[in-house]
C-alpha cells in the first residue's frame, strides 16, 4: 500500500477529496516547504465551493464602446472534463439536426445507457434508426417533413451533379396592325330604352304572325312602303302640317276672329245682329261650277264637304266633290272629280268617312274617304235601281246598318243599303200627284209621278219624314206606308226647295221655295204658322242647332237672313249681303254643329264662312232668382209658347 | 309624291313665306328654295335643335313625340316639322 497521490486534475470542480488513506502517518517529502511552528498552527479555513479554482478571478477585456480596458467581474466557472463524440443517432431525428454538434452532447449521455442494447445501430446502412431514450426534440423535425425523408447512406452515398450547357434564351415577337378603332359615345335617355323595348315587342309580334302563316303578301307590301323612291315623299305629313301652320299664320286674324271675336257693337243694337265673314274657300277648277250641296262632318267639326255642279238644265257638265277643313282655307283636303253634276251630298254622322252623293244623271254613289283614289266605293247602275231623273237629296239613316235614302224627280224615294260589294235598293215610296185618283179604264189606277225636290227625316221619330215636291206640296210620309201619304200640305206656289224639321220641337218644320217665301209649319195645322217674304228666290233654309227658334235663309240676291222667332216674329234680325249682288247668287247654307259659324255656298264655286254675332245666338233669359233653364226641353217649351200664342190668335177671331 | 311637291309649292305661294327646306337625316338639304350654303346652314343647325327638343319631349313621356317646333324671331317665324329622320323647315315673315 503505497500512498499514491494522484496529481490534481485541471478544471474539475473543487470537491477536495482527501486521497490520503493513512491519516496518521506523516511522510515528509523532500521538497516540502519548511514552516515554523506558528505558521504551522495557523488555521487556514478551507471551504468547499463550486468554483473553478483555476478560473481567473478577474479578467480585463477591452471594451470597444468605452475604449478602455474594463475588469469583468463575471467569470465563467465551467470546466469540461470529458468529451466524446458518438456515431449513433435516434431514428426519428432529422438528418439536418443530426449534423449539429450540440445535439450530440446530450445524446451521448443517453447513449451510454442504451449502448448495451443497441450495438447494431452504427453498423447499419443508416436506413433504420432505432428508437432510444432521448430527449432530442424530434417533434419539430417530424412536423417539418410529412413523409419520411430519404436518408442517404452516410458511408457510401455519393452525390454528383453536373450542369449541361444552357442555350442562350432567344426572344421573338411580331406585331400586327392594330384593329381600327373609333370612339363612340351616347347618352341613354329614357326614350331610347322605350324605343328598344317597343322594337323588341314588334319583332315578337312579327314572329307570331309569321308562324300563323297569314298573308305573305302583306309583308311584301309592307316592304314596298318602307322604301320610298324619293326623300321628299317621306315628309308628307310634315308638309301638310306645316301648310296648315303657314295658313294659320297668313290668316292669323281670321283664326283669331273665329275663335274669340264677339261683336261688341251688338250690345248697342237692340235686337239685330251681324255675320262676320271669316275664310273664303275657293278652288281653281271649281270656279265654273255652282255650289249645289254643303254638309258638315259631325265627328270632326272643322271639316265640311261641298258638292259642285250646275242647276242650269242646259249647262250640264262635270261635277266635283271637295272637302275642306277650316284649318286650311287655301286648298281642299280631298278632291273628287265626277262625271256628272253633283246635286246633293250627305256625310254619315258616325262613320264620317262615308259620303253619299246624288247626281244630276240620277246616279247615287257612296264615297269612302279612306280609300285612295277618286272612284266611289259604291255606285248605283241602271240595273241597280238608278233614278231616271236628277237625285235632289240623299240622307243617311242613323241606324247601325249603313242605310241611306235618296229622292229624285222621278217620284221615287229609294232606300239603299250598303252590303259588302254593292248597293241594295228598295223603294220606300212612290210619289204621285194624287193618290185619290179615279179609276182608269179596266180598273187600273193611273198614277202620275210627282217630282220630289227635298225631304228630311224626323230627328226623333225614326220612320217619319216629309217630302217637298216640285208642285209646291209637302207630304208627310212614313217608312211603313209605301203607297200612302199621311198628310199633305199645300205649301207653296212653286217648287219646294228645302224642307227641314225643327231639331227640338217634334211637330214643327220649315220650308222654303222659289216663290220668295219661307214658311214654318206645325204638323197639326194645315196652314203655316209663320210666313216670311224675302223678296227674292230663297235657295236654302236651315235651323240653328243651338236654338229651336233661330233659323237662317239665303236668297239669290246675295243676302243672308237670320231669324229668331223669340225676338222678332215678323222680321229678320239680320239681313246681310255677303256677296256681290249682281254677280253671284247664294245657293246653300249650313250651320256648324258646334261653333257659331255658318257656311254659305254661291254659284261661283266658292264657300264663305261667316261667324254669327252674339245677338243671333241668344239663349232664353231666366227670370231673376231662377236658374237658367237650358237644354232641349227649354227649347221645345220656347217654341211651344210661340205657337200657342199664334193658335190663340187664330182661334180668337173665329 | 306629287302631292307633297304640290303642298310645298302652295306653301311657298303664300306672300309672307320666305322659303322652305326639306333636309334628310344627315342634315343635307334635299329640296330648298334658298341657295345651297344657306340651306345647309339652316338644316345643320336646326337638326341639332330638333334632336334636343325631341329628346326633351320623349324624356318626359316616352310615348309622346315632337310634331312641330316653332321658333319666333324678330324678323320671322321658323317652323320645323321632323318626320322619320327628315326635316321640313318653313320660314315665314310676320306680315299684316
Amino acid at each position: 500500500m503505497s500512498k499514491d497521490q494522484a496529481p490534481a486534475k485541471p478544471y474539475k470542480p473543487g470537491n477536495k477529496k482527501k486521497e490520503d488513506e493513512d491519516p496518521g502517518k506523516l511522510i515528509k517529502p523532500p521538497d516540502q516547504l519548511e514552516l515554523s511552528e506558528t505558521e504551522l498552527k495557523e488555521e487556514i479555513t478551507r471551504t468547499l465551493t463550486a468554483k473553478n479554482p483555476h478560473a481567473p478571478e478577474n479578467l480585463a477585456h477591452y471594451k470597444f464602446n468605452e475604449g478602455a480596458y474594463k475588469v469583468t467581474t463575471v467569470v465563467n466557472h465551467m470546466t469540461v472534463h470529458f468529451v466524446i463524440e458518438g456515431c449513433l443517432e435516434h431514428q426519428d431525428m432529422d438528418e439536418d439536426e443530426s449534423q449539429t454538434p450540440t445535439e450530440e452532447l446530450s445524446e451521448e449521455a443517453s447513449r451510454e445507457e442504451g449502448e448495451d442494447s443497441e450495438e447494431e445501430g452504427s453498423g447499419d446502412g443508416g436506413e433504420e434508426e432505432e428508437a432510444g431514450e432521448d430527449d432530442i426534440p424530434d417533434s419539430v423535425a417530424s412536423k417539418a417533413n410529412n413523409d419520411e425523408p430519404k436518408c442517404t447512406n452516410q458511408f457510401n452515398f455519393i452525390e454528383r451533379a453536373s450542369q449541361t450547357l444552357n442555350n442562350p434564351p432567344e426572344g421573338r415577337g411580331c406585331q400586327t396592325l392594330p384593329p381600327p378603332r373609333c370612339n363612340y359615345y351616347a347618352t341613354a335617355y329614357q326614350w331610347d330604352i322605350y324605343d328598344v323595348y317597343m322594337a323588341e315587342l314588334q319583332k315578337q309580334e312579327m314572329m307570331k304572325e309569321k308562324q300563323k302563316d297569314s298573308d305573305r303578301d302583306k309583308t311584301k307590301k309592307m316592304m314596298l312602303i318602307e322604301t320610298p323612291s324619293d326623300d321628299v315623299t317621306k315628309v308628307s305629313k310634315s308638309a301638310k302640317l306645316l301648310e296648315r301652320m303657314v295658313n294659320q299664320n297668313t290668316f292669323n286674324e281670321v283664326a283669331q276672329d273665329f275663335k274669340y271675336f264677339e261683336d261688341a257693337a251688338d250690345e248697342y243694337r237692340e235686337q239685330e245682329g251681324t255675320v262676320l265673314p271669316l275664310w273664303k274657300f275657293t278652288y281653281d277648277k271649281a270656279k265654273m261650277m255652282c255650289v249645289t250641296a254643303l254638309c258638315w262632318n259631325y265627328i270632326y267639326p272643322d271639316f265640311f264637304g261641298v258638292g259642285l255642279g250646275s242647276y242650269d238644265f242646259s249647262k250640264q257638265g262635270r261635277g266635283m266633290i271637295l272637302f275642306y277643313t277650316l284649318k286650311n282655307s287655301t286648298y281642299p283636303e280631298y278632291i273628287y272629280p265626277t262625271g256628272s253634276g253633283v246635286l246633293t251630298i250627305d256625310i254619315h254622322k258616325k262613320n264620317s268617312y262615308l259620303v253619299a252623293v246624288g247626281f244630276y244623271d240620277g246616279c247615287v254613289c257612296v264615297y269612302n274617304l279612306m280609300n285612295k283614289g277618286h272612284e266611289p266605293e259604291y255606285k248605283s247602275t241602271v240595273n241597280n235601281g238608278k233614278h231616271t231623273d236628277p237625285v235632289w237629296q240623299v240622307r243617311w239613316q242613323n241606324d247601325k246598318s249603313l242605310n241611306f235614302f235618296s229622292l229624285s224627280s222621278d217620284g221615287r224615294v229609294v232606300s239603299w243599303i250598303l252590303s259588302k260589294k254593292e248597293l241594295l235598293f228598295s223603294d220606300a215610296i212612290r210619289l204621285v200627284l194624287d193618290y185619290s185618283v179615279s179609276d182608269g179604264p179596266e180598273g187600273i189606277q193611273n198614277l202620275t209621278a210627282a217630282s220630289g225636290t227635298s225631304f228630311d227625316f224626323h230627328p226623333q221619330i225614326e220612320d217619319l219624314y216629309i217630302v217637298g215636291t216640285e208642285e209646291g206640296k209637302i207630304h208627310k210620309c212614313s217608312k211603313n206606308y209605301s203607297n200612302q201619304y199621311l198628310k199633305t200640305f199645300d205649301a207653296h206656289n212653286m217648287a219646294v226647295d228645302t224642307v227641314k224639321w225643327n231639331p227640338y220641337h217634334p211637330k214643327v218644320f220649315i220650308s222654303c221655295s222659289s216663290d220668295w217665301t219661307v214658311k214654318i209649319w206645325d204638323l197639326d195645322y194645315n196652314t203655316p204658322m209663320f210666313t216670311f217674304e224675302l223678296n227674292a228666290s230663297v235657295g236654302d233654309v236651315g235651323w240653328a242647332p243651338y236654338s229651336s227658334t233661330v233659323f237662317t235663309a239665303v236668297t239669290t240676291d246675295g243676302l243672308v237672313h237670320v231669324f229668331d222667332l223669340v225676338i222678332n216674329k215678323f222680321q229678320a234680325i239680320c239681313q246681310q249681303p255677303v256677296v256681290n249682288k249682281k254677280k253671284t247668287r247664294l245657293t246653300h247654307i249650313e250651320f256648324n254643329p258646334t261653333n257659331p259659324v255658318v257656311i254659305v255656298g254661291d254659284d261661283r264655286g266658292s264657300v264663305i264662312s261667316l261667324k254669327l254675332s252674339p245677338n243671333l245666338r241668344k239663349k232664353p233669359k231666366g227670370k231673376k232668382g231662377r236658374d237658367l233653364v237650358e237644354g232641349p226641353e227649354a227649347e221645345v217649351a220656347k217654341m211651344e209658347k210661340l205657337l200657342s200664342l199664334l193658335r190663340d190668335l187664330e182661334q180668337s177671331p173665329v | 309624291m306629287a302631292k307633297v311637291e304640290e303642298a310645298l309649292q302652295r306653301v311657298e305661294a303664300h306672300a309672307s313665306v320666305i322659303g322652305t327646306i326639306v333636309a334628310n337625316a344627315e342634315g343635307i338639304p334635299v329640296r330648298s328654295t334658298f341657295e345651297n350654303s344657306k340651306a345647309a346652314k339652316y338644316a345643320g343647325l336646326l337638326r341639332h335643335l330638333t334632336l334636343m327638343a325631341t329628346g326633351m319631349v320623349r324624356d318626359v313621356d316616352p310615348q309622346n313625340d315632337l310634331t312641330v317646333l316653332r321658333i319666333g324671331t324678330k324678323n320671322q317665324e321658323i317652323m320645323i316639322a321632323p318626320e322619320s329622320d327628315s326635316l321640313v323647315i318653313v320660314l315665314q315673315r310676320f306680315d299684316g
